[in-house]
């Protein structure tokens, strides 16, 4: 029988030689995320019901990311809950504080990220690893202690979408503004319980970067997970990545595969687009939305917060000063670093800039950088619900790192090709 | 009598449910005080145990915290009803062993305040203050299971 890349991956884990979608499955699970927010509850969990052991000490990863370093005494507590466990059990790839990163934009840097996996974490972004050919996605902390201790989870066979993008990019636009379109068009919820499978000449044109921006906002769809086909791109990356389990599986959906439908997209037409509060399925081009005033502008995340997006926005920079409180976060300290040797700071700190230490802070309305009210915030983070980066009478408008940066210069929704 | 709290909106998303300057704790009771504060500051000092929240459709969107579930369970409410469930909210109840109802269109059927009784196994939701009686497909029976044996873990621990 003829299956999609998903079908194919959960039925390999599930011991069946073909699934179909609405079919429940109990999975093989291959690496399980672990932070710092739904963690620590997990554990007091096993812990209460005498489960308190872990089923493999490698497949576990583990970093504080949310709220590291520790912004008060209630999340450091989180913290040392959840340190003292990596210890106790001897979780072998744990990223404390000096090595964490935020989790979407770490696991794939560190290696831990395999084509044809079941891969499962406690947060929602977790789809975002399906941009290497894996099966990904987002779980809460009872799933997650079920995983921790049995290493299975059962699982509904989601039937697919097949999102086909095609055309080149026109200067100016990124895949950030890909996504931000499609989820315009499908609504918050065009995607629910669904698997997002992307191809296209406009996927294979991205690099691992880019198209880890698509598959990580595929739950702003409601899709149960986002999926690329594999191939010379993520294989380079997985080349340059891969250091602990270097082998792994290639599925590719059957050309006559069951979709539940095909959406075509034009993406060379499209243009910068803005996600006006309170839903990520506001998307606006930006010549419909361009002045609209802001009071922030935010640079970082899972979504956007690599070595690649700070490039983007540092060459927008470069030259200029901020009009606005702008706030540019590296989401791992690798990329940190990597932006240091590149003298991305430099550029940053001449515009005003400030630069944080790697955390989702912000992003979630955790901490720095938190919204008053009435306040707008000009973001490259994923989603924008109300409250979502601090107060409820607060706005998020999602963008690129290009949109955001030219954005901050100006002091309102600005055009990013008017810099470049 | 158990009453209904309704909230005319689709897509009521887990920050408005749980809001993030909050997630610093998971215990449930602590969690609870700030029960849907972010769309209804008033929800916690009027919410009576085995109340029900009724809502409209893709409730629960947005991030997987499932204190987003332990906040609603926290404050007694004895299950949602609602259009429909984002996934990840809709299997964190089922794990937590709490109950959910899909009935697509009842916040516009359902007023804040009537009185309401659930039949889980059967399908049937009875609205006593307007002697309505609404099917729904019941949950099937493997998430049925799990919320009779009191969650997810219960049941592993069981085996
Ligand atoms: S950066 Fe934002 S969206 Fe990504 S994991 Fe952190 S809080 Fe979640």
């Amino acid at each position: 029988m003829s299956m999609t890349i998903t079908e194919k991956i959960l039925a390999a884990h599930s011991g069946q030689k073909t699934v179909k979608p609405g079919q429940l499955i109990n999975a093989d699970i291959d690496v399980i995320m672990c932070h710092d927010v739904t963690t620590p509850a997990a554990i007091t969990m096993l812990a209460e019901k005498g489960m308190d052991h872990v089923f493999d000490t490698e497949k576990i990863v583990v970093t504080p990311d949310h709220f590291q370093p520790a912004k008060d005494i209630k999340s450091a507590e989180l913290h040392k809950r959840l340190d003292k466990w990596c210890k106790k059990n001897k979780i072998k790839h744990y990223y404390p504080v000096g090595k964490a990163g935020v989790c979407h934009a770490l696991l794939p840097e560190q290696g831990h990220i395999r084509p044809g996996e079941t891969i499962v974490g406690g947060d929602s972004h977790t789809c975002t690893y399906g941009a290497f050919g894996a099966f990904s996605t987002g779980i809460g902390s009872t799933d997650l202690a079920a995983a921790i201790a049995t290493g299975q989870l059962w699982f509904r066979v989601p039937s697919t979408i097949k999102f086909v993008l095609n055309g080149k990019l026109s200067h100016g636009v990124y895949s950030k503004d890909v996504i931000l379109d499609i989820i315009a068009r499908i609504g918050t919820d065009g995607a629910r319980y669904q698997a997002m499978e992307f191809t296209g000449s406009t996927v294979s044109q991205m690099s691992m970067e880019a198209r880890m921006t698509i598959t990580n906002m595929a739950i702003e769809a409601g899709g149960k997970n986002g999926i690329m086909p594999v191939d010379d791109i993520t294989k380079q990356y997985l080349t340059e990545h891969l250091k602990h389990k270097t082998e792994y599986t290639i599925y590719e959906s059957d050309p006559d595969a069951d979709y539940d439908r095909v959406e075509e997209f034009d993406c060379a037409a499209l243009e910068p687009t803005v996600a006006l509060p309170h839903l990520p399925s506001g998307g606006k081009p930006i010549s419909e939305v361009a002045g609209m005033e802001m009071d922030q502008s935010y640079i970082g995340s899972c979504t956007n917060g690599r070595i690649e997006d700070l490039r983007i926005a540092a060459a927008i920079l470069k030259g200029h000063k901020v009009a606005i409180r702008t706030i540019v976060v590296p989401a791992t300290p690798e990329i940190w670093k990597q932006a240091m040797d590149e003298k991305l700071f430099d550029i940053f700190y001449d515009a005003g800039c400030v630069v944080s230490a790697p955390t989702c802070g912000a992003c979630l309305g955790g901490f720095m950088g938190i919204l008053a009210a009435h306040e707008k915030c000009v973001s490259t983070t994923n989603r924008n619900f109300v409250g979502r980066m601090g107060h409820p009478e607060s706005g998020v408008y999602l963008a690129s790192p290009a949109t955001a940066a030219a954005s901050a210069i100006e002091g309102k929704l600005t055009d990013p090709r008017k810099y470049m | 009598m158990p009453k209904a709290h309704v909230y005319k909106r689709d897509h009521i998303n887990t920050d408005e449910i749980i809001p993030a300057r909050y997630l610093n704790v998971d215990a449930e009771a602590e969690l609870a005080q700030h029960c849907m504060e972010d769309i209804d500051t008033e929800f916690v000092n009027k919410v009576q145990p085995g109340d029900f929240i009724v809502a409209g459709h893709d409730f629960g969107c947005g991030s997987s915290r499932e204190h987003a579930v332990w906040a609603i369970r926290g404050a007694k409410v004895a299950a949602v009803i609602a259009g429909s469930f984002a996934r990840i909210f809709y299997r964190n109840a089922i794990n937590c062993g709490f109950l959910v109802v899909e009935l697509p269109g009842i916040e516009q059927k359902i007023k804040t305040g009537d009185e309401l009784e659930i039949d889980a196994k059967n399908g049937k939701l009875i609205n006593k203050t307007q002697n309505q009686t609404y099917d729904f497909t019941p949950l099937p029976d493997f998430a049925l299971e799990i919320i009779n044996n009191g969650g997810l873990l219960n049941q592993l621990a069981k085996k």
